[in-house]
C-alpha cells in the first residue's frame, strides 16, 4: 500500500473554526463537513484508497475558489482539487487534513464562439458536456476519454487526458486555448486566451497534465472542430499478436492515419464478447478496431486500402461496416470493454504504461509471462497507434493477498514498459498510484528539477500533495547549485 | 554581438561549459546556428555557447511516426531524412533565412526554443505539440530527460513544453523527440479574390468551419501577382490523398462561391504559393525594416490590420485563419506600439520578430505578464537557472 504523509494535528484540531471559515465564503450548501456527507469524496477512480477529507468545499465561481485559496494558503490548510473523481490513478484522493475544493458546481458553458471555432467553459462541465453544445451546429470537442459522460474538463486538463481519437486529433494539450487558473496565494490570471499560442513561456503546457500540483482551473477555453461528414468502423482479427503488430504499423507506414487504432487481445475479445455479442471471432489472438472518417467515398477508399493491407496478413476475419450502424456494432464490445471485464472478475486494475508500438509483441509475451507467474489473469486492451496500453489485471480487493499480489504485477508491467523506452503512465497521470515507481523513470536529480518547478507555483507545498512525487524529500526540493564543473 | 563562441560536441562538454559559467557567475548567449540573434533582445554575455555541433538523428521509426536528433541538426537534414521515407515534420516550421538575410540553415533547437510553426500550426497543431521528449543542460550544469520516445505520455510535469518556446533562457536543449506523420499524397488550394480582409477571415472561416479540413487559411492583403491573384485573396489549402484533395477541393469552391468566384490551384502553384506564406516572405519587408508576429482570435485579425494601416505604412500577411498577422513597417518605437496596442485591443499577443538592434534593445520585444505570473516565471528561472547564466535578457529585460 501506498504511504499517506501523517496529518498535520494542529489542522485537525482546528477542523471546525476552518469549516466555519469556509462557510463564510462560500453560504449554503457549498460546505460538507459531516462524516456521512464526506463519504462520496473519500475515494476517486482508483477506489482501493479511501481516505475521508477533513471538508469538502464546492465553490460557484472564481473568486469563490480564490478566497478559499486565500484563506487556506494563510492558514497553511493543504488544498485537493477535484473535478468528477474518476481519476484511475487516485489523483483526487483526500488527505485527512486537506479541504477538497470540489469543481463540479461550476458547470456553465459561459460562451460558445463558432466564427474562432472555440468554447470558454468552467471547469466542472462535462467531457461531453462540451460536444453536446456545440454538436447542433455540427461541431465537437475532439479529446474523448471513455469516462467522457462523468469527467470534467478541469480534470481532463490537469490529467491531459486522452481517448480512443487522438492518434487523430491529440490528447487535451493539443485542444487548449487557455484556462483562467487560481494561483496558491489565491491570485486570478488568464493563462492563453482565445489566439494560438504564447508569445513568451508556455504555461498553459505546464499547466495541462500537472495534476492539480500547480493551481486550480476555474475555467478553460477550448477548441472546438467541425465534426466529420461520416465515420466508419472495420475488425480485423489475427492468429498472432506479432502478425496484429506488423499490420498496425503496416498501415502507419503506408500513410494512413486512422481516427480511431484499438487492440484487444484473446483474453479481451472472450469478455466483451460475452458482454456485448458484439460478433468478435472467438478463436483470434489478437483484433484491431480501425476507424476512418470522410465522406462515403473517402471512407470506401481508406477501408478498402487498410483492408487490403490487413489481408496481406492472412486475417481470421475481416469485417469492414457498410453502415453507421454495423459500425456502432463493432464498437460496442470496445466500448464496454471495461465493464465487460467487471464482470468476470471482481476488481480490476487497469494499468496505463506507454511503450514503442515496436515493442508490442515482447511486451505482451513478457506480461503473459507474468500472468502466469502470478496467478492473476490479465486482458489487454488499448491504442494501438500510440502505444498506450491498457492491462487490465483481474484480482479480488477482499483478498489482501490478490491485491497485494496485483499491484505488485502491475509495478511489474509499468517498470517493463520503462524498460523498452517507453513510460509509467500515457493518460491516467501519476497520482498516488504511480507515485513510489517515478523513481523507476526519472534518475533523483530530474525528479528534484521536477520538484523545484512544483516549488516555484506552490512554495509551502499545500497543493495536491503526496501525489506524482515520491514522498521522500517531499516539499521544497534543495535549491539547485552549480554542480562541480 | 558576443566575443568568444563555444562549440562543444558532446552534451557533456556543453553541461561542463554551463556548470563553469555558473560556477563563474558569467552569462553565457545560447545559439543554434545564430540565425535568429535577431530575434528578440540581443543578450549581453561574454561568451556565446553553440549547439551547432551537436549534430545527427540519433532515432528515426517512421513506422512508429517519432524522430530525434542532436539540437545542432541542420533543419533542411531532417527534412531530407524525413522525406525519404514519405514523412515530414508537422509543424510546417517556417524557413527564415530569406527573412533574416542568414546563409545556415536553422537547428532543430533553434525552431523549438522559438515555437516557431508556419501555416499548419492551424490544423495540425504548433511545434510544441509535437515534442515529445527533450534533453537539456539546466542553468546548473545538470542533464535533465523528460518526456520520452512515446506517442503518449503525461509521467511529471510537463518539461518540453516548457522548454519549447523558451528562447534558450531555462536550459541549453542538447536533443529533441519528434512526433512526425506521413507527408501527404497530394495537395491543392483554392483561391477567392474578396473585396476587403473581413470578408475574407469569413471566407476562411467557413473552410475552417467545415468538414473538409483545410490545413492552411491564409490571407494575402495585397494578393500574389506573381501567381496571377490580384487584389485581396483568401486561400485555402487541402493536404490529402489525391482523391481527397480533389473532392474536398470542390466541396471548398461551392462552399465559397456565394462570396466572388473561387479558383483553384494545382498542387505546384500551390506549393510555391504556401512556402511564401510560410517564410513571410510575401511581406517583402526591406533590411532595415522590421517584422512583428501578432496572433489573434482570427476574427480580430482585420481589426488588427485596420488599426495599423492606419498608424503607419503597414505591409500585412494573415495566416491561420485570420489570428496570425504578420506585420512589416519601420523599425520605430511608434510602429511597434501601434503593433502593442493594435494586438492588445485585438485580445492577443505581440512578438517583435526581427528588427535592429536599438528597437529590440529599446522595447519590450514580448508583451508583459501580469505580476502573479511574473513572480512565478521569475521562481521557474530560478529553478531551473539559479545563476542568471542562460541567455539573460533575451526574452524581458532583466529576466
Ligand atoms: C471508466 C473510466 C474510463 C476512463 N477512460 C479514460 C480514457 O479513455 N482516457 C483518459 O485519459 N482517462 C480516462 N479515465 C481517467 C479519468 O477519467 C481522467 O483522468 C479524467 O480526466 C479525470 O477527470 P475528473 O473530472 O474525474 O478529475 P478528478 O478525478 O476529479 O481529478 C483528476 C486530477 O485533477 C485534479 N483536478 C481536477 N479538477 C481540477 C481543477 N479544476 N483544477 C486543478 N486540479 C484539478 C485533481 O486534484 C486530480 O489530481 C477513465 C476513468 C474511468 C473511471
Ligand atoms: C522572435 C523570433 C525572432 C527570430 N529571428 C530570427 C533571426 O534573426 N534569424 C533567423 O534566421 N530566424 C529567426 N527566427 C526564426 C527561428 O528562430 C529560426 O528559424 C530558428 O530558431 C533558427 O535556428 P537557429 O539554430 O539558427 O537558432 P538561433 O538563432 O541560434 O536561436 C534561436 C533561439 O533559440 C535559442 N536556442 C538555439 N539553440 C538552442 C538550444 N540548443 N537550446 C536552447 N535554446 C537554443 C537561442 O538562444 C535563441 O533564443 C526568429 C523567430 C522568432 C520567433
Amino acid at each position: 500500500m501506498i504511504a499517506l504523509p501523517p496529518p498535520k494535528p494542529e489542522i485537525l484540531a482546528r477542523r471546525d473554526a476552518i469549516v466555519a471559515a469556509l462557510r463564510a465564503i462560500v453560504p449554503g450548501e457549498g460546505v460538507i463537513s459531516a462524516p456521512l456527507e464526506l463519504k462520496p469524496y473519500e475515494t476517486d477512480g482508483l477506489t482501493a484508497y479511501r481516505q475521508p477529507p477533513l471538508a469538502v468545499v464546492l465553490p460557484t465561481s472564481t473568486e469563490q475558489v480564490a478566497a478559499v485559496m486565500r484563506y487556506c494558503h494563510a492558514n497553511g490548510i493543504r488544498v485537493v482539487p477535484r473535478g468528477a473523481g474518476t481519476s484511475l490513478s487516485g489523483g483526487a484522493l483526500p488527505l485527512a487534513d486537506a479541504v477538497v475544493i470540489g469543481l463540479m458546481r461550476m458547470n456553465r458553458i459561459l460562451e460558445v464562439d463558432y466564427d474562432n471555432r472555440l468554447a470558454v467553459v468552467e471547469a466542472g462541465v462535462t467531457n461531453l458536456g462540451i460536444t453536446a453544445a456545440v454538436a447542433e451546429r455540427g461541431f465537437f470537442y475532439a479529446p474523448d476519454p471513455s469516462s467522457q459522460l462523468a469527467c470534467m474538463i478541469g480534470g481532463n486538463v490537469m490529467m491531459n487526458s486522452g481517448g480512443a481519437h487522438c492518434l487523430k486529433y491529440g490528447v487535451t494539450a493539443n485542444n487548449l486555448l487557455g484556462v483562467k487558473f487560481v494561483t496558491v496565494e489565491g491570485e486570478v490570471v488568464e493563462i492563453g486566451g482565445r489566439h494560438l499560442d504564447a508569445a513568451g513561456y508556455d504555461w498553459l503546457g505546464l499547466i495541462t497534465g500537472s495534476e492539480g500540483q500547480l493551481g486550480i482551473v476555474t475555467e478553460v477555453t477550448v477548441r472546438i472542430l467541425p465534426s466529420p461528414e461520416g465515420a466508419r468502423a472495420m475488425l480485423a482479427a489475427f492468429r498472432s499478436i506479432e502478425v496484429a503488430g506488423a499490420a498496425v504499423a503496416a498501415i502507419i507506414g503506408s500513410g494512413i492515419i486512422p481516427v480511431a487504432l484499438e487492440f484487444m487481445d484473446r483474453p479481451c475479445i472472450h469478455a466483451c464478447e460475452a458482454f456485448a455479442h458484439a460478433g468478435y471471432p472467438l478463436d483470434a489472438e489478437a483484433m484491431l478496431i480501425i476507424e476512418v472518417e470522410g465522406s462515403e467515398a473517402e471512407q470506401d477508399m481508406l477501408l478498402g486500402r487498410i483492408r487490403e493491407i490487413c489481408g496481406r496478413f492472412d486475417p481470421i476475419s475481416l469485417r469492414v461496416a457498410q453502415t453507421a450502424e454495423e459500425s456502432a456494432a463493432i464498437w460496442k464490445g470496445r466500448k464496454g470493454a471495461f465493464g465487460a471485464v467487471g464482470r468476470i472478475s471482481p476488481d480490476y486494475l487497469c494499468m496505463d504504461g506507454t511503450i514503442p508500438t515496436s515493442e508490442l509483441p515482447r511486451v505482451l509475451g513478457r506480461i503473459a509471462e507474468m500472468s502466469r507467474a502470478y496467478g492473476l489473469q490479465v486482458a489487454n486492451v488499448f491504442h494501438a497507434g500510440d502505444g498506450n496500453l491498457h492491462p487490465l489485471i483481474l484480482f479480488d480487493a477482499n483478498d489482501p493477498e490478490s491485491t497485494r499480489k496485483a499491484e505488485a504485477f502491475g509495478a511489474d508491467i509499468l517498470r517493463l514498459c520503462v524498460e523498452v523506452g517507453g513510460c509509467l503512465t500515457g493518460e491516467h497521470g501519476v497520482g498516488v498510484e504511480k507515485r513510489d515507481l517515478m523513481g523507476v523513470q526519472f534518475l533523483p536529480h530530474e525528479l528534484a528539477q521536477q520538484r523545484r518547478i512544483k516549488g516555484a507555483f506552490d512554495p509551502d507545498w499545500l497543493l495536491n500533495p503526496s501525489k506524482v512525487f515520491p514522498l521522500e524529500g517531499e516539499g521544497a526540493a534543495p535549491a539547485l547549485t552549480a554542480r562541480a564543473a | 554581438m558576443s566575443a568568444a563562441l563555444l562549440a562543444p560536441d558532446s552534451e557533456e562538454e556543453v553541461a561542463r561549459a554551463v556548470a563553469a559559467a555558473a560556477a563563474a557567475g558569467e552569462p553565457l548567449a545560447i545559439e543554434g546556428n545564430g540565425t535568429k540573434r535577431a530575434l528578440l533582445r540581443p543578450v549581453q554575455a561574454a561568451r556565446t555557447l553553440s549547439t551547432r555541433n551537436l549534430r545527427g538523428i540519433t532515432l528515426y521509426r517512421p513506422q512508429e511516426l517519432i524522430l530525434s536528433a542532436r539540437a545542432g541538426t541542420p533543419l533542411p537534414e531532417i527534412e531530407a531524412a524525413l522525406a525519404e521515407h514519405g514523412q515530414h515534420l508537422i509543424a510546417e516550421p517556417p524557413d527564415t533565412r530569406a527573412l533574416f538575410g542568414a546563409e545556415l540553415p536553422a537547428t532543430l533547437g533553434g525552431v523549438v526554443a522559438a515555437n516557431l510553426s508556419g501555416p499548419r500550426r492551424i490544423a495540425w497543431g504548433a511545434m510544441r505539440d509535437h515534442v515529445l521528449g527533450v534533453r537539456f543542460v539546466n542553468g546548473a550544469g545538470e542533464v535533465i530527460r523528460s518526456g520520452g520516445r512515446v506517442l503518449k505520455n503525461v509521467t511529471g510535469l510537463d518539461l518540453c513544453k516548457l522548454l519549447t518556446g523558451s528562447y534558450g533562457t531555462l536550459g541549453v536543449l542538447t536533443e529533441i523527440t519528434l512526433k512526425v506523420l506521413p507527408a501527404p499524397e497530394a495537395t491543392g488550394s483554392v483561391a477567392l479574390r474578396v473585396p476587403d480582409l473581413a470578408t475574407g477571415v469569413r471566407a476562411l472561416a467557413a473552410g475552417l468551419g467545415s468538414p473538409f479540413g483545410p490545413t492552411g487559411a491564409a490571407l494575402l492583403p495585397e494578393g500574389a501577382p506573381a501567381f496571377g491573384l490580384e487584389g485581396t485573396t483568401a486561400l485555402l489549402r487541402i493536404e490529402d490523398f489525391a482523391p481527397s484533395v480533389a473532392y474536398r477541393l470542390d466541396r471548398l469552391r461551392a462552399l465559397l462561391a456565394p462570396l466572388g468566384a473561387p479558383r483553384l490551384l494545382d498542387a505546384e502553384t500551390s506549393r510555391a504559393l504556401w512556402r511564401l506564406v510560410r517564410e513571410a516572405s510575401l511581406l517583402g519587408a526591406a533590411a532595415g525594416e522590421a517584422i512583428w508576429r501578432v496572433s489573434v482570435p482570427p476574427t480580430a485579425g482585420p481589426a488588427v490590420a485596420a488599426a495599423l494601416r492606419g498608424a503607419f505604412a503597414a505591409r500585412l500577411l494573415l495566416d491561420w485563419g485570420g489570428g496570425l498577422v504578420w506585420v512589416a513597417g519601420p523599425a520605430t518605437e511608434a510602429a511597434h506600439a501601434a503593433v502593442t496596442a493594435a494586438a492588445r485591443a485585438g485580445g492577443g499577443v505581440w512578438t517583435l520578430f526581427r528588427a535592429p538592434e536599438p528597437l529590440r534593445a529599446a522595447v519590450a520585444v514580448l508583451p508583459g505578464e501580469p505580476p502573479p505570473l511574473a513572480a512565478i516565471a521569475a521562481r521557474v528561472k530560478a529553478a531551473l537557472d539559479p545563476k542568471g547564466v542562460l541567455n539573460p535578457g533575451r526574452m524581458r529585460a532583466g529576466a
